[in-house]
């Protein structure tokens, strides 16, 4: 049966010291994590830094705005020709004027879609945590798939220094 | 001198929760008066509907008089949020943290109150449909691109997607911190909108880069929308006084001095009537200030840049057009009050630091450019359309009708309502940034002095 479990530190360098002790004690990269209430420098806990792929969101996003009010705009003149001052049909820079919109419009909801895919949310299972988080608290979070190491991650949590150990 | 305070995260939450988590005694009355006027607006309006735009004062040749003032007006406060939110944020700046949500939020609930005023002022607003939606009718009439009629709902729908798109995605970190404070429905309603937010690395660093990414995309967007506003004038050939080529900049720079005003008007309020004295500090004012004197005078030269390029061009209709807007009873009062509210008092007060500095001095000037601001836009849209001109074969003067000040006044009271509604449920200065100011600052030695040293993350 999977276990989370996590270690609450009312410091950073405790909980900088837990992490790099379940490092040193074998644990695989991405099972354990921490959590704060407030960003904290990259890299301030030793942490695993994820790779994101967040700037291909507004790329693609723009790409389908772009073709979309292309042919939004093109068909809506050609399906209704209304000829003004004998100039052509399409009329390019009216159609930029819409396009351009449509293709931000399209690259905004593509980096929101992002922004939430990459930081994994909607996250249904919350796992092991605790309110005093967002009070200032951090949280070192180990998930095993087994009690197997249960102790061990609790050791090295406990000679961290952590103030309160909670299983979920 | 430095000014920092040191503030725990605990603290924070509370003070900044004070209207979220508890009801203040003044927010339910204000509320019920406002919703009172709210509804007599919207009697009105369904009236205004029913019995037709006679109710109005509009006739020709002024077909646009108060509702399109009052768009224009809604559409530049709009241009705050983006202005604080977004440049702010790029260039980093540090007062911006206590400013950035409520600027989004003014954003979101003027384009939201601008974007009515349109649809009413068309008299019969299911018939917007057939002027912006391409689908086949019976006729086989498509919208006309090639109109700005048709490049403005477009734009301003992109900016009020965006910009609630972007205010949500701020709001993530705060909402976990709600969820965490709440029971029965409430947790419910905050645990749904959370999305499970936990605050791992990975999710501070896609709010950091995602923050920025957003940033970047939404001021192309907060220039292009107030150009095309501008444009609904300037390709009216036949109208002088509108067709200038100045009008896209000027219509910018104009939306971001009534909209940065308004953020003052707001900020002032906040800090006084929730008591975020520790978050709301006149550091903050004297900061905003400063911008508003660069954006002022800016705005200022594009005002006489207007006139200059009107009179350089030697067209009698456009000089006596200025002539009228100037010097003609009653125009030259509302200019004159336009040019003393919008930039003669406020100005000059700014420049001075311990103004800058007092909270009702700078709540008062803010609400002077505002005044100020929304003549400008009469004093634009009106006389073009007023003045006499040959071969007109019916001409009134326009007086707006009782009706359309209180859609006016309505407006005002459904902005306030919308943003008291908001800041029961959410906190209108986002936490995690105030967070995130004390763990990115300490205080170093230097010599003697000890002063407070910012960590900034290159991306």
């Amino acid at each position: 049966m999977s276990i989370s479990m996590i270690g609450l530190f009312q410091e950073a360098t405790p909980a900088a010291d837990a992490m790099d002790g379940l490092k040193n004690a074998g644990f695989e990269l991405g099972s354990f994590d921490v959590l704060t209430g407030t960003p904290y420098p990259e890299g301030a806990f030793g942490e695993h830094v994820p790779q994101h792929r967040l700037f291909r969101f507004p790329a693609f996003g723009a790409i389908i705005g772009f073709t979309l009010s292309l042919f939004l705009t093109a068909a809506t003149q050609i399906a209704y020709p209304l000829v003004t001052g004998g100039k052509p049909i399409l009329s390019i820079f009216a159609m930029l004027i819409i396009m351009y919109e449509l293709t931000m419009l399209a690259g905004v909801i593509s980096t929101v879609i992002g922004i939430i895919f990459e930081s994994r949310l909607p996250n249904l299972k919350m796992g092991a945590y605790d309110r005093r988080i967002t009070e200032g608290w951090i949280g070192v979070v180990i998930n095993l798939d087994d009690e197997s190491r249960a102790d061990d991650a609790e050791k090295v949590l406990n000679y961290a220094g952590a103030v309160e150990i909670k299983k979920a | 001198m430095q000014q920092k305070r040191n503030l725990s995260q605990e603290y924070t939450n509370r003070v900044l929760l004070n209207g979220t988590l508890q009801t203040p005694k003044w927010w339910a009355p204000t509320v019920a008066g406002l919703g009172f006027v709210v509804l007599i607006g919207v009697i009105i309006i369904a009236t205004m509907i029913n019995r037709g735009l006679g109710l109005t004062g509009l006739s020709r040749p002024v077909y646009w008089g108060l509702f399109i003032t009052t768009f224009v007006f809604w559409v530049g406060i709009s241009h705050a949020g983006i202005m604080i939110s977004a440049i702010l944020r790029l260039t980093q700046a540090e007062w911006r943290r206590p400013v950035t949500r409520a600027a989004e939020l003014l954003t979101v609930c003027s384009l939201f109150t601008a974007l009515v005023f349109p649809l009413i002022h068309a008299g019969r607003p299911w018939r917007i449909a057939y002027w912006i939606l391409p689908y086949d009718i019976s006729r086989g009439i498509y919208p006309n691109i090639r109109s700005p009629l048709i490049m403005d709902p477009v734009a301003i729908s992109t900016y009020l997607t965006g910009s609630t798109l972007f205010l949500y995605i701020a709001l993530l970190p705060d909402l976990g911190v709600l969820r965490d404070r709440t029971t029965g429905w409430k947790n419910a309603f905050y645990t749904l909108l959370a999305l499970g937010w936990k605050g791992n690395p990975r999710q501070w660093q896609m709010q950091t880069i995602g923050g920025i990414l957003l940033s970047a995309l939404m001021l192309p967007i907060f220039v292009s929308v107030h150009s095309i506003v501008s444009w609904d004038f300037a390709v009216a050939s036949a109208v002088e006084g509108w067709h200038s080529t100045i009008f896209a900049p000027y219509f910018v720079i104009g939306a971001v001095h009534s909209g940065v005003s308004a953020v003052v008007t707001m900020m002032a309020l906040m800090r006084w009537l929730w008591k975020w004295d520790d978050f709301i500090r006149p550091e903050h004012f004297d900061a905003l200030a400063r911008l508003l004197i660069v954006v002022a005078t800016g705005w200022l030269a594009c005002t006489f840049l207007e006139l200059i390029f009107a009179l350089y061009g030697q067209d009698a209709p456009e000089i006596a057009l200025r002539e009228m807007q100037i010097f003609q009873w009653p125009w030259n009062l509302l200019f004159i009050i336009f040019m003393v509210t919008g930039y003669i008092i406020p100005v000059p007060v700014w420049c001075v630091k311990k103004f800058r500095n007092n909270i009702a001095i700078m709540f008062w000037t803010s609400i002077l450019v505002n005044v100020g601001m929304w003549l400008e836009r009469f004093l634009i849209i009106v006389p073009g359309l007023a003045r006499r001109t040959p071969f007109v074969f019916t001409w009134e003067a326009y007086r707006p009708s009782p009706v359309e000040w209180a859609i006016m006044i309505w407006s005002f009271a459904w902005v306030s309502l919308l943003m008291l509604l908001f800041s029961r449920f959410f906190p209108l200065v986002p936490l995690f940034e105030q967070k995130e100011s004390q763990v990115f600052t300490d205080d170093i030695q230097i010599g003697r002095a000890k002063v407070p040293a910012i960590v900034r993350e290159v991306e």
